[in-house]
């Protein structure tokens, strides 16, 4: 979904819904409200909650008709109806819930669960360090802010300001709330729409491996090397020769991450310094 | 549904830990560049393989030697490069893919 996926998704995976282009700038601009005299709190807060889901629009787009494709295919895949509302609240990651559906629908441990998540947003662990800053002084809502980094309320925060007049970190912790409840409405949705429906649609769960289909189009785009490619064939060769089908994916990705561990001083030949520093 | 649940449990856990690490470690000191090789690169060999994956219990052996499933991700891929658009790309292979295994 992104990517999330989905969501929750790394903007170049192609999950992420659209961000404003740089000819909206002038939306933004326009929908700046001047910074009145101290109002009362509950304006205030009716202030930041309209700029907030003014600028949170394009993720409602995405994230409803995601979710709503999430939902589906979990029911389509015979899971409870309720695991869809319940990842959407405590979950919330896009692509890492639609990779946990084929897994929890097949008979995959709790341990290669938590593993593949952790590669799945490993990516987190890096860019999230671009937010350091700006959430340096949340308080109390800081928790709730680092939980619903997604990938697409990671773009929308970095690329708009809150207009003026309005409370930084209020607007902050709108915009996180109203993009998770965006993900779940969808995925609720998607669930329900899913129960309802007289029979089982057979072969709706190949939506999932097209999710991965086009992630991995993406990914062949952004990333211009042929190594990690190389890692997963010859991964698959080996565990679909040793390993039961149960532990194909978890066998398969350890000898891949081996691989591409080997292969590391070819993917970065000589980092000139101070390259790494510019995350 | 316990493992449901445990299994949903386990992926908050991480997700958490993941989104969590740059503030808990990261604010002071910079992090190990393996794990800036591994967020870069890792994605591509997991996406490789949840696709490969879906092959792994396709039987080749007898009708419709995995057709069905080798036409969806090839006209999912086609599509994503041409229009690059993930529900149409979405919706086409897995539309294919259901009229296939229904015909063959």
């Amino acid at each position: 979904m992104r990517g999330t996926a989905i969501i929750p998704i790394r903007r170049s995976q192609g999950l992420a819904p659209p961000l404003p282009e740089r000819g909206e700038e002038r939306y933004y601009e326009a929908m700046q409200i001047p910074s009145s005299s101290p109002a009362s709190g509950s304006a205030d807060l009716r202030l930041v909650l309209s700029a907030a889901f003014r600028a949170s629009v394009p993720v409602l787009l995405g994230y409803i008709s995601i979710g709503l494709a999430y939902g589906l295919v979990l029911v389509g895949s015979g899971l409870p109806w309720w695991l869809a509302p319940l990842s959407a609240l405590f979950v919330y990651a896009g692509a890492a819930q639609f990779m946990g559906i084929g897994l929890l629908a097949g008979s995959a441990g709790v341990l290669e669960l938590a593993l593949l998540t952790l590669l799945m947003n490993a990516r987190h662990m890096v860019y999230g360090l671009s937010m350091l800053g700006r959430y340096a002084n949340a308080g109390m809502r800081k928790p709730y802010l680092v939980f619903a980094l997604t990938d697409e309320t990671y773009g929308l925060l970095t690329t708009i300001e809150a207009p003026q007049g309005v409370d930084q970190r209020s607007f902050y912790t709108s915009v996180s709330a109203l993009n998770q409840s965006y993900w779940f409405i969808g995925c609720s949705l998607g669930a329900a729409l899913g129960n309802a429906l007289p029979m089982r649609v057979e072969g709706l769960d190949f939506a999932l491996t097209a999710l991965f289909t086009v992630l991995l189009v993406e990914q062949i785009k952004t990333i211009r090397a042929w190594e990690p490619y190389l890692a997963a064939a010859l991964g698959a060769a080996i565990a679909y020769i040793a390993a039961s089908p149960r532990d194909f994916l978890l066998l398969s990705l350890l000898i891949a991450l081996g691989l591409l561990t080997l292969m590391r001083k070819r993917l970065e030949p000589a980092r000139p310094q101070g390259a790494e520093a510019a995350i | 549904m316990n493992r449901l649940l445990l299994g949903t449990a386990a992926m908050a856990v991480v997700t958490l830990f993941t989104r969590a690490a740059p503030f808990l470690f990261f604010s002071k000191r910079k992090p190990p560049a393996y794990l800036d090789f591994l967020q870069r690169y890792a994605p591509a060999a997991v996406m490789s393989l949840l696709v490969l994956s879906t092959f792994r219990s396709v039987d080749f052996g007898s009708a419709p030697h995995g057709l069905p499933a080798l036409a969806g991700v090839a006209v999912t891929a086609a599509l994503h490069l041409w229009k690059r658009n993930v529900l149409v790309s979405i919706a086409g292979g897995t539309a294919l893919y259901m009229l296939l295994s229904g015909l063959l």
